[in-house]
């Protein structure tokens, strides 16, 4: 491969990559505040039908993505009653969302299936997309890329270099403590819920505007999305730079498997497709590994210089959740 | 506040499913559609004839055998999402088996009984894959098994294209279908085999005696309730955890095998036609007790049934069927929720 394909290849991916990004980092927000929003799939799915439906009867690219950020933030409002007002299973009401929404937009999309619609356009930023290698890979890519690009930076530095940053990360780790000191918990969950929800649903018009623009109904090809950005927030460990890390890492595998499709004539496209699975549960499992009680037995018991070796690795890749992920809290 | 938190379950959930049926009545408006028409369509298109009744019934079967199985792992405290490759494993394992015994010229009725019975093995052991990352690994079952349901589905795409092939013409209409007598056998013109209803009531009655008459099905629930207390009790968590994947997943492999055998009588590609998923709504919508589960499997099997004919009749998508059995689940829980919430106020209040 020459090295012009290789490096559009790989600019690529960062497009691709953008509207997983977006909704891993709405979920790392989300878990952040001790809420788990599971979902992610079916609001994915409904705001990318919901957004490319008011583009096209708009004709505004910018109510298109308003829209999906709209319908994201509603979703994560239902959560958000159910498991704090309500304290329902945060888990049961996010399956059921993410079944309801896919059907939802599966059921209200059929009139706009295949239509074509608006398409966000690439736009270079001057000067700097002149710089070899780094121009065509960073400053050749449309406004939401760019956006991708700065929202990593922001969340992760509002979560762990600010001050309300501080008191999310109170707030999912110890919410008892947090309340004493004045915070409120629970506001703070709804808000975080409510924003987290927002980022999600942007991964909508992301694909029905830009990544894969359009809308074809179940032939899209969004469904599964949204579950690889909740495995990709495990594995980056909330985490915003570690998490986009894992976006990347996981629509590069997507994009090797095309590359090698040639030379793997006797293996269908589809295998190819679903190849980073298996690494992903893979990438779970040594995340969380080091977590349980048999793996320190059996450490213990290895003499000093492998132990220290094997569970330093283990503790570059471990990642706890936020201590009171899914647990509803009770101010009295 | 009293009389009002007296106000009996039945009613309530009464009102859950008025408040489902008015909110699917919205979103038929909103698409512009006659919300009457389009439920008389579901009705006929389900109850409307004995023939569509039995169509109701062959969708019965695995909706009953998978939420079956979900209970057991509900039970014991376990979100089995990867339920969906379970089945589509045991629809695996049962082909598998099938086109085994074919070269072999064993009697056809033995080689439908050693198919389920390796469609069974299919599903226990991808179940009990999720269970081992689960308890030796610390990956959630939530995500060890969607991450094993892809696999799944790219496994079965691959066998189906590859070298399960048929010959010359694979392609996403499955596998070549077996000759007729390798079928469970099917009431006459019908579609249902009388055969496969007995294997789902089986399972079914099989959970029921396990969690209510069962000192194992007592165990399981002390897991769900509290694992660490019931392991100070002495009971071993993580074998009843390992357990109730392996049951769940041996009554989803069932399901599967189930679908090969007595319905599509080859491997098609969404062999698991996502009543893993709607189990785990039907086990929510019945609070995973399994008394009124057949019941409500029924039900909801009637909704997808029936919601076939609105793309023939009305030009609706079909998906209108998981709109309404979503919202039932969301409204239940509401009120549930709604419920709990005026008990702890009243219970405040009598301080």
């Amino acid at each position: 491969m020459s090295n012009e394909a290789l490096l559009i290849g790989l600019a690529g991916i960062l497009a691709t990559a953008a509207p997983i990004v977006f909704a891993t980092l709405g979920e790392t927000l989300t878990e952040r505040s001790g809420v788990i929003n599971l979902s992610v799939n079916g609001t994915i799915l409904l705001s990318a039908m919901a957004s490319f439906a008011v583009a096209v009867a708009t004709g505004s690219l910018l109510f298109g993505f308003l829209t999906g950020m709209l319908v994201g933030a509603a979703v994560a409002l239902v959560v958000a009653g159910f498991s704090i007002s309500l304290r329902q299973s945060q888990v049961a009401v996010g399956f059921v969302l993410t079944l309801m929404c896919r059907d939802l937009a599966y059921f209200l999309g059929n009139p706009f299936m295949g239509l074509s619609g608006p398409r966000l356009p690439a736009l270079a930023v001057p000067f700097l997309e002149d710089i070899p290698v780094l121009g065509p890979l960073f400053f050749r890519q449309d406004l939401l890329t760019y956006l991708s690009f700065v929202l990593i930076f922001a969340t992760w530095a509002w979560i762990f270099r600010t001050r309300p940053g501080l008191s999310l990360v109170s707030v999912g780790e110890r919410p008892a403590a947090a309340y004493v000191r004045g915070l409120r918990v629970n506001r703070m969950r709804y808000l975080y819920t409510i924003v987290g929800g927002a980022l999600i649903g942007l991964a909508g018009p992301a694909f029905s505007l830009s990544v894969k623009a359009g809308w074809k109904g179940t032939i899209s090809g969004l469904d599964g999305y949204g579950w690889i950005a909740l495995a990709i927030t495990i594995f980056g460990g909330w985490n915003p730079i570690r998490a986009a890390f894992g976006a990347y890492l996981f629509v590069f595998l997507q994009w090797l498997g095309l590359v090698l499709q040639p030379s793997l004539p006797g293996v269908p496209s589809q295998v190819l497709q679903v190849a980073p699975f298996p690494l992903m549960i893979l990438a779970l499992l040594l995340v969380n590994i080091g977590n349980t009680d048999w793996v320190e037995r059996t450490l213990a018991a290895l003499p000093d210089s492998t132990r220290l070796l094997i569970s330093r690795v283990l503790r570059s890749l471990r990642a706890s959740p936020p201590a009171a992920l899914g647990t509803p809290f009770e101010q009295e | 506040m009293r009389p009002r938190v007296a106000l009996s379950g039945a009613a309530l959930r009464l009102g859950a499913v008025l408040l489902a049926l008015l909110f699917t009545t919205g979103v038929l408006l909103v698409a512009d559609a006659p919300p009457l028409e389009a439920y008389r369509q579901i009705v006929v298109g389900s109850l409307g004839s004995v023939k569509k009744i039995t169509d109701v019934l062959v969708a019965w079967v695995p909706l009953v055998l998978a939420t079956s199985g979900l209970l057991v792992t509900f039970a014991a405290g376990l979100w089995n999402i990867g339920i969906e490759g379970q089945i589509t494993l045991g629809a695996i394992f049962a082909t598998g088996a099938l086109r085994l015994t074919l070269e072999s010229g064993l009697p056809p009725a033995l080689a439908i009984g050693i198919a389920v019975l390796a469609g069974i093995l299919g599903g226990a052991i991808w179940a009990l894959l999720a269970g081992l990352l689960k308890a030796y690994g610390g990956v959630n079952e939530i995500f060890g098994g969607l991450g094993l349901n892809f696999v799944a589905v790219a496994l079965n795409v691959w066998l189906i294209f590859g070298p399960w092939g048929r010959p010359g013409v694979a392609s996403m209409s499955g596998t070549e279908p077996f000759p007729d007598f390798y079928a469970l056998p099917a009431l006459a013109g019908l579609r249902l085999s009388p055969w496969a209803l007995l294997v789902a009531v089986g399972g079914f009655a099989l959970v029921f005696f396990l969690l209510q008459g069962t000192y194992f099905g007592l165990r399981l629930k002390a897991v769900g309730k509290n694992p660490r207390a019931a392991f100070v009790l002495g009971i071993p968590t993580i074998r009843y955890t390992l357990l109730a994947f392996v049951l769940c997943g041996g009554l989803g492999g069932a399901a599967g095998a189930v679908q090969v055998t007595a319905v599509y009588h080859r491997l098609i590609p969404a062999i698991s036609s996502g009543y893993g998923y709607l189990g785990l709504m039907v086990a929510m919508l019945v609070n995973y007790q399994p008394l009124w589960m057949p019941l409500v499997a029924f039900f909801f099997v009637a909704l997808n049934i029936g919601s076939i004919q609105l793309p023939i009749v009305l030009k609706l998508d079909s998906s209108l069927a998981g709109v309404l059995q979503g919202a039932l689940v969301l409204f239940v829980l509401a009120v549930e929720g709604v419920r709990q919430r005026m008990r702890r106020s009243a219970a405040k209040m009598a301080e």
